[in-house]
């Protein structure tokens, strides 16, 4: 489903922040991407969400080589693609309804579909009947579970979080997970970035550290010496 | 095909929304590009009144033939009838001596001096009328040629020296208005442009998020397309008013000048032929401007990394 090989990411600065990396994901898996900040996590994720290219190395998502995507194909790419960010990015001047129905509109669905299907993911994020809600009038859980919404509400094959939890409480963080683990029993691809190892440890999905740009091991269950070093 | 156009639509009054929000920052931009389309307009309005005010050309130039004295009204009318023939002649109006001596009697206020005269000074004369289409200087010059060449004419005169003058305002007066339409088109164009690309750098997070979740360029592009198009539009439904409201206030004074020098003219308003112009050139202008702007902004908007 994803395929990394050998992919080095050289920043204009001349920073290094992925040297090399090699690793594979498989359809309907739900992998943790662990490492301190700084690591290269989330720039796995930014050259999945087509946000960077590699300077070397070659990425394959869904069986396409994204260095021979076209860049009049990268919207209906990023269409098959559910993001979530640290920070929700929503739109707060428009109600929550509005920022989940972004991607379906963007795809051209219609309005009866639409409805039906931002109100499902509102549902399965627990936030049914806060459609009409402005984002600054929710808290930052539910904000971020909004975020959650608008990624799902197109029925990606792959999902991708960026430190997910990095706002929330510890009980708030594993609701949010769970979700994701909901996600991957429907069959949907999530790669999720965090260094809250508390979390990583309580769910034992697959784990891929990284360390300076470098892939230090995968494993299904996070080995304390390969995240507690240094 | 229905979900095309139901993107359209959303995006058309997605656009309406926002312009109606910011009602002062829209009028102002609405207020500039309405003036700068008035302009052209007003200055057509002018031209086309000033060339119906003076009846057209056709009417104004007339050529007259004085004969000799000692030429006999049969032979004159015999001229008169070959002119007829010509295709550059539109009517001749034969006036005898007889028939100008008491025209002449009666309103030159001469009659007393002209009763002392032992006979009629005054000779023979056609009033020629040019067709429409021969009108032009050499046209005229060609005609004047036919008419002096009888050796019973004493002399042809061509009252036409004002006409070319005012065929040379006229045509100053049309080149002026184009200047002033690419001008104040160009001015639009940047108005329009500007007011664009403040709207896209004000909504960046906005198409950065679009991007993310998919939105082509297209897609992005399309809201700009049409706030473009409604500022054109809006600014010429301005310009047709402020010159629909002048063209009002001038009536009752230019119909009151034109009563003065005995004419029926009335001022006329712009016609469908100008009101489709000035909204084709609103609407293609917004479209444009809109367009230059989002080509040259949008692209180096991507969502953060």
């Amino acid at each position: 489903m994803i395929l990394f090989e050998r992919v080095t990411k050289r920043y204009p600065n001349g920073r290094e922040a992925l040297r090399a990396a090699t690793f594979s994901i498989d359809r309907g898996e739900m992998v943790f991407l662990t490492g301190r900040s700084g690591a290269g996590k989330s720039t796995v994720l930014k050259l999945i969400a087509m946000l960077e290219r590699p300077t070397r190395g070659t990425v394959v998502v869904n069986g396409q080589n994204l260095a021979a995507l076209k860049s009049r194909h990268l919207p209906a790419y990023r269409r098959a693609l559910g993001v979530v960010f640290q920070e929700h990015r929503l739109l707060d001047d428009r109600p929550v309804f509005d920022n989940v129905a972004l991607p379906l509109v963007v795809a051209g669905a219609s309005q009866s579909d639409m409805g039906k299907r931002v109100r499902a993911a509102l549902d399965q994020v627990g936030l049914l009947g806060k459609e009409r809600m402005l984002p600054n009038e929710l808290s930052v859980g539910e904000q971020q579970r909004v975020g959650i919404a608008r990624a799902v509400v197109a029925k990606p094959a792959v999902l991708i979080a960026d430190e997910p939890t990095g706002n929330l409480d510890p009980a708030l963080a594993l609701e949010v997970m769970k979700l994701f683990r909901r996600f991957q029993d429907v069959g949907v691809t999530v790669i999720v970035a965090t260094h809250d190892l508390h979390v990583v440890h309580e769910f034992g999905q697959r784990t891929i550290v990284l360390d300076d740009g470098q892939i230090q091991g995968s494993a299904d269950v996070p080995l304390p010496s390969m995240t507690a070093t240094r | 095909m229905l979900g095309y156009l139901t993107h359209h639509a959303q995006a058309l009054l997605g656009s309406i929304g926002r312009l109606v929000r910011t009602p002062f920052a829209t009028a102002l931009t609405v207020l500039v590009i309405g003036l700068a389309l008035a302009l052209p307009l007003a200055l057509a309005l002018f031209v086309s009144n000033a060339m119906r005010a003076t009846g057209g050309f056709t009417g104004a130039v007339e050529v007259s033939v004085y004969f000799k004295p000692e030429v006999a009204m049969a032979r004159v009318q015999q001229l008169a009838q070959s002119a007829r023939g010509r295709a550059d002649v539109a009517t001749v109006q034969v006036i005898s001596a007889a028939d100008a001596l008491k025209e002449f009697r009666q309103y030159s206020g001469f009659g007393a001096a002209l009763q002392s005269l032992g006979q009629n000074p005054l000779p023979n004369v056609l009033h020629v009328l040019p067709a429409g289409n021969a009108s032009g200087p050499a046209d005229l010059a060609a005609l004047q040629h036919y008419l002096a060449a009888w050796p019973e004419v004493d002399l042809v005169q061509v009252d036409a020296e004002w006409v070319l003058r005012f065929n040379a305002i006229l045509a100053l007066l049309r080149r002026v208005l184009g200047i002033a339409t690419v001008l104040l088109g160009a001015g639009v164009l940047g108005v329009i442009g500007n007011t664009i690309r403040l709207e896209i750098q004000g909504r960046r997070t906005e198409i950065e998020v679009v991007r993310l979740v998919g939105g082509s360029t297209g897609f992005v592009r399309r809201p700009f397309l049409y706030a473009g198009m409604l500022y054109g539009l809006w600014g010429a439904g301005l310009a047709w008013a402020l010159v629909a409201v002048a063209v009002l206030v001038l009536r009752a004074p230019v119909a009151m000048l034109a009563q003065l020098y005995g004419s029926s003219f009335t001022l006329s308003g712009p016609g469908l032929q100008q009101l489709g112009l000035v909204f084709g050139a609103g609407l293609s202008l917004g479209w444009l401007g809109a367009w230059l702007a989002a080509a040259r902004h949008l692209r180096g908007i991507e969502p953060r990394a």
